[in-house]
């Protein structure tokens, strides 16, 4: 496998300018505020994000803890999207819906490192994929480690943290912990290395971190408190930044000047390949025949 | 990899032979491949000569080439069609099962005869079960982009320099393992259920949703859900799965393999 960090021409620190954005964001507001740009200005006509739940409704509002995907076709939509929970949702299967029920031609998409992995393959194996390869406009990716199925999360939530989902006002992952702060302010933490057995096991054969396939990644890892740390990698993602800077749409900061940046992310990402490469390894001798490794190695 | 963007000029004049071969389909996949629309004549005009096609070339008899497209399963009971299959693998150098009928059987699957005015003809079987195939092109229909890209790849293993044919054997290695893997030819969803989910190797993407061409799929608490009477046995569910086959180092450069994809059409 190459280089954990994947390959990319250009890596910053960045936060958005748009306050609005800035203001509901988890870190620099690199996404919400990269696809509003590319909504406005024809980049894109539509994308598919995660959202929270609107099939299963939570204290009357949308379940920000069960996330699904819509196309956003608005900036109102993309507002709306923001702050999911750390369970998956299936993007990749709105990517067909959005070309033909759409009628987009021109989809951005938001996905972590395996969802845009199913964004390239459908890309060059569009074996199901029809009128998808082409009008891919925009991939923008998120750093990610692990995640939880729903189902995980209120037993973290509930089992080990002793609080009701109910009131349950933010969910964190990071620094080692799980954090749950609820409504009325109570914080409590959970190590990770105890909510370990209960993440998705198909993260725990995933070797990518830093969503190297993808046009821009982002993430927090990193990046000083309210920024990003941001990765250009293609030729199309170059294009989409530079427009986006002349547009003032970014403040930034070169990596290098500020602690604790790119070697973080580096550990993030060395740290997850070599565990998941040994869980691969170890599944080739779970009982005398071991289980089929997905992965193409020559 | 510089050679992503240069490759095509130079090489044009050797264009391989290639045919369409109908056995009990339904003309969708030839449909899906006419679908490239200016596509399939760049196609025809620079890489490839059609030798053989019902409807479309007016040769009787089935000649040597050096790939065969091979549409539809095949009946057992029509002799016809099971010397036919047999003659297309002795005289193609590369044999290529497009569509879930050639595939993996797909709606023909559950045909079990009384049709006129054969109603004999009651058993059908995808290419592989006859003879060696050598890549699948999957899903009900096959999509124009994926037989593009295939044509395009297969062109290239056979007449590229040896960049080219490096990179076309990798990106053809795992539809041809798909070819000769005991699960192939038995594509449905339990293939995606079996070889992914049974094995802790979904991730929840919802490929495989977007992938179903009927709609069978639908993600319920992250993980695919398959309504099996839908199920039409396409195999396209398991074939754009990403932990179905993935290559790290493929994938990789998918920026220069689709602008290659997209310079060789122009
Ligand atoms: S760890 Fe990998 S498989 Fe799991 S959600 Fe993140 S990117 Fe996907
Ligand atoms: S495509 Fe594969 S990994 Fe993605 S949801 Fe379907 S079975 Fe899971
Ligand atoms: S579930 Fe859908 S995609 Fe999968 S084999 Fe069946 S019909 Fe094809």
């Amino acid at each position: 496998m190459a280089a954990p960090l994947g390959q990319y021409k250009m890596v910053l620190f960045a936060r958005t300018t748009d306050k609005e954005i800035l203001r509901g964001a988890q870190n620099g507001g690199i996404v919400t505020a990269l696809l509003s740009y590319a909504l406005d200005t024809g980049i894109i006509d539509g994308a598919v994000v995660a959202a929270p739940s609107r099939s299963k409704p939570w204290r009357g509002k949308f379940d920000p803890w069960r996330s699904e995907p819509i196309v956003a076709m608005t900036r109102d939509q993309l507002l709306s999207a923001r702050k999911t929970g750390y369970n998956i949702s299936p993007n990749v299967m709105m990517i067909k819906e959005a070309t033909r029920s759409y009628g987009l031609d021109r989809v951005g998409i938001v996905g972590v490192p395996c969802q845009i992995q199913g964004v390239r393959k459908a890309q060059l194996y569009p074996i199901g994929m029809r009128g998808v390869p082409d009008k891919i406009a925009l991939v923008i990716g998120i750093y990610c480690m692990e995640v939880f199925p729903y189902q995980s999360i209120v037993q973290i939530v509930e089992d080990h943290g002793g609080v009701k989902m109910e009131s349950v006002e933010k969910i964190e992952i990071g620094k080692g912990n799980f954090t749950v702060v609820t409504e009325r302010g109570r914080t409590i933490q959970i190590p990770l290395n105890e909510t370990r057995d209960l993440e998705q096991p198909g993260c725990h054969v995933c070797l990518d971190y830093a969503a190297t396939l993808a046009d821009i990644s982002t993430g927090s890892a990193g990046s000083p408190a309210g920024w990003s740390t941001v990765f250009i990698r293609t030729k199309i993602g170059d294009e989409v930044w530079k427009r986006a800077m002349q547009a003032g749409l970014f403040e930034t900061k070169p990596i290098g000047q500020v602690e604790p940046g790119l070697g973080a992310v580096e550990k993030l990402a060395v740290e997850k390949i070599t565990r998941n490469k040994k869980t691969l390894e170890d599944r080739d001798f779970i009982g005398t025949k071991g289980l089929r490794n997905p992965y193409i190695t020559t | 990899m510089e050679i992503f963007t240069e490759h095509v000029n130079g090489i044009m004049i050797h264009k391989i032979t290639i045919g369409h071969i109908h056995e009990s389909g339904c003309t969708g996949c030839l449909a899906a491949l006419m679908d490239n629309y200016q596509g399939i004549f760049t196609i025809l005009d620079k890489y490839a000569d059609l030798v053989y096609g019902l409807t479309l070339v007016d040769v009787r008899k089935i000649p040597k080439m050096d790939v065969a497209l091979i549409e539809g399963s095949v009946c057992i009971q029509d002799k016809l069609a099971t010397d036919e299959v047999r003659e297309v693998r002795d005289k193609s150098s590369v044999v290529i099962a497009i569509g879930g009928c050639a595939c993996s059987g797909n709606i023909t699957r559950f045909d079990r005869g009384g049709q006129q005015n054969q109603p004999q003809h009651e058993s059908f079987v995808p290419v592989s079960d006859l003879i060696d195939v050598d890549i699948f092109v999957p899903a009900c229909a096959p999509t124009p982009e994926a037989l593009r890209n295939v044509c395009v790849m297969t062109y290239l293993l056979l007449r590229g320099n040896d960049e080219q044919k490096a990179l076309a054997g990798m990106y053809l290695k795992p539809l041809m393992d798909l070819a000769r893997s005991p699960y192939g030819s038995k594509a449905s969803f339990n293939t995606l259920m079996q070889e992914v989910i049974n094995l802790g190797l979904c991730m929840g993407c919802g490929s495989c949703a977007a992938a179903c061409p009927v709609r069978a799929i639908t993600m319920e608490y992250g993980k695919p859900q398959g309504l099996r009477d839908l199920c039409v046995n396409c195999g396209a569910c398991f074939s754009q799965c990403p932990r179905s086959f993935f290559d790290h180092e493929l994938m990789e450069h998918h920026e220069q393999i689709m602008g290659m994809l997209k310079a060789v059409m122009q």
